[in-house]
């Protein structure tokens, strides 16, 4: 796409308009995107206090995060924990979900219905939900594992149970959902005359999800994956409403360290650092998975 | 999924599996069995959950705390859902929340559907560029820019005010709409607008008049998402709203567990009930719309 700025005037009009038609854009990523990272690249610096004037600190901020904020490291490992966990189970089962829906079975969008529902449900009700199938003594869960003679734990308020708790909610909400949709997606791109030759060539369906399957919706993997990691290291709503970051900071995940330093403790400035930490960390993270990806992912017209 | 699409697939399954069963019908039938019962297993693990919330929220507070729980509630007590209305400002968090989620809805459809016009009917330097930039903010978790824009807002005066959770969506509307819909439009003819255009239409009657009625099916995939999306949100009014008046169903239903009433009587099931009157709308535009909400994703391509 080489166009020069002196183009025939009605290329110039055409350009013009284009730009006006993406204003609202422009101006909203201006605002809302690029001018808040600017920002708080430079408040990262300072400590700011609501209705004080920022004062440079150099960067006191990093290293009070580094070195002596107690409770950054551990929130950094909760995250994690949790996000390894969720991202490698999450994508694997919402592969498998979206697989078994992808077979010729009767009453397949009664299915559809019923894996994507939890996704659809609002993330307080979800966790009031679980926090009430999870309580350990009359809730369903401890029940039903009673029934087959296991004494359950103390789940959301137990130190040892409370990641996995939500882990467990976490993956109930989201493998149908939108994740589970784009594989589906993708494996209806795959085309059948495939299967069908390769099925004529005597490959078994291990063979055939493994060299046929695999390789084709391996773009789709790695989108899947790349969008599981930013959103897993962004829990908050769940952890907040479920535990509020207990039962003895046990939860306390990143983004409630950031949020409780912004919105409680009011120290913006330190809020800063620690959300560009997190951005740097998701950037890192993003850039790694796409730099692997040349080894195992297919691209069709590459 | 439309019947079109349906029918190829189930036809070349069908002949394969023919092929299958006539080779080995034992295993053949076997296998399927075990797909319908892991489908069904796996289903009921993910409904489940619901119908132990209905259940729980029809249940008297002397049932609800028996053990064994029992599974369906011995004596029906729908008073529960009036209760829900009566604890707390329940009717006021809906309106709230209708009007923060109705108007955000406009403003992202809205903008969404003229930037993704421009990116898809115009040529002007630097559009590529610009698209992938649009594609990148995917990957910024919003809660990164939250400190800096909470500032703006309050700066403005926006606290306490609907405007932070409204005024965002009116400008871009969002990447995943801006990427839907600009893919969508691809698919309309441009001989269909360069005919109007040489009838000396403007750009905004093309795109009011021909490109906005063709693209009904993508534009109600957007709203019902975006519906979903407003509707269910929590860190926005989490953040922007402070007084009970203000609060939307998201951060009223957590009032409602964490703030004890006067009385010191368990109100698990109206809880539940609440709980349920919240997730109600949201699951019930699925039913009503569901085609959509895979075809949305299906139709564009969304396969990297």
């Amino acid at each position: 796409m080489k166009k020069s700025w002196f183009g025939t005037p009605l290329q110039r009009r055409e350009a013009l308009e284009g730009y006006l038609w993406i204003s609202p854009w422009v101006i909203g990523f201006l605002v809302f995107s690029l001018g808040p990272i600017i920002a708080s690249f430079y408040l990262s610096f300072t400590q700011y206090k609501i209705g004080g004037t920022p004062i440079w600190i150099g960067l006191e901020n990093y290293q009070e995060a580094f070195f002596r904020d107690k409770l950054f490291w551990p929130s950094l490992g909760r995250t994690a924990y949790y996000s390894v966990v969720t991202v490698f189970v999450g994508v694997f089962l919402s592969l498998l979900a979206a697989m078994l829906l992808n077979q010729n079975l009767r009453g397949r969008s009664v299915f559809r219905a019923m894996y994507y529902l939890p996704s659809l449900t609002p993330v307080v009700a979800m966790a009031i939900l679980w926090a009430w199938l999870l309580q350990p003594q009359v809730g369903l869960v401890n029940y039903l594992l009673y029934q087959v003679g296991i004494d359950g734990p103390g789940w959301l308020t137990s130190r040892q149970w409370a990641i996995p708790s939500i882990i467990l909610i976490s993956l109930w909400s989201s493998i149908g959902g939108g994740r589970m949709i784009i594989f589906l997606a993708g494996l209806q791109g795959v085309p059948k005359e495939m299967y069908e030759s390769a099925e004529i060539d005597g490959a078994n369906a291990v063979q055939r999800f493994f060299h046929i399957t695999l390789p084709l919706i391996s773009p789709v993997i790695l989108f899947n994956l790349i969008l599981g990691v930013i959103g897993s290291f962004s829990v908050f709503s769940l952890a907040y409403v479920a535990t509020d970051g207990g039962p003895n900071y046990a939860t306390w995940f990143f983004m409630l360290h950031l949020y409780y330093n912004a919105f409680s403790y009011f120290q913006m400035g330190y809020a800063s650092a620690l959300a560009w930490i997190f951005f740097v960390i998701i950037f890192i993270l993003s850039y790694l998975q796409i730099k692997l990806s040349d080894r195992w992912v297919y691209y069709e017209f590459a | 999924m439309t019947t079109t699409e349906q029918r190829a697939p189930a036809y070349a399954a069908e002949s394969v599996a023919s092929r299958r069963a006539g080779r080995n019908t034992w295993t053949g039938r076997l296998m399927t069995l075990t797909l319908y019962a892991i489908a069904i297993v796996t289903g009921i693990a993910f409904s489940l959950p619901f119908f132990w919330t209905i259940s729980s929220s029809l249940k008297p507070i002397t049932e609800i705390y028996l053990f064994p729980p029992t599974l369906w509630p011995q004596e029906i007590r729908w008073e529960n859902y009036r209760d829900v209305f009566t604890i707390a400002p329940f009717a006021r968090f809906i309106w709230n929340t209708v009007v923060v989620t109705g108007l955000a809805m406009l403003g992202q459809i809205l903008s969404a559907a003229a930037v993704a016009y421009g990116f898809s009917r115009f040529r002007f330097p630097g559009r590529d560029t610009l698209f992938f930039v649009v594609l990148s903010t995917m990957m910024l978790p919003w809660q990164v820019t939250i400190v800096p824009t909470f500032l703006l807002f309050r700066y403005l005066g926006w606290i306490n005010t609907f405007l932070p959770l409204i005024v965002p969506s009116f400008f871009g509307g969002g990447a995943f709409y801006i990427f839907l819909l600009r893919q969508f439009f691809m698919t309309i003819p441009r001989d269909l607008d360069e005919a109007a255009k040489l009838d000396g239409a403007s750009s905004v009657r093309i795109f009011w008049n021909i490109v906005l009625p063709l693209s009904k099916a993508a534009l109600a995939t957007v709203a019902i998402f975006s519906f979903i999306q407003h509707w269910n949100e929590f860190i926005g009014p989490l953040i922007f709203l402070n007084s009970t008046e203000k609060f939307t169903l998201s951060i009223g239903l957590r009032y409602f567990v964490s703030n004890p009433f006067e009385s010191d009587e368990p109100r698990e099931a109206i809880l539940m009930a609440a709980s349920l009157i919240v997730a109600l709308p949201p699951l019930a535009l699925f039913f009503m719309a569901q085609k959509y909400f895979v075809q949305g994703i299906v139709t564009t391509g969304l396969k990297g």
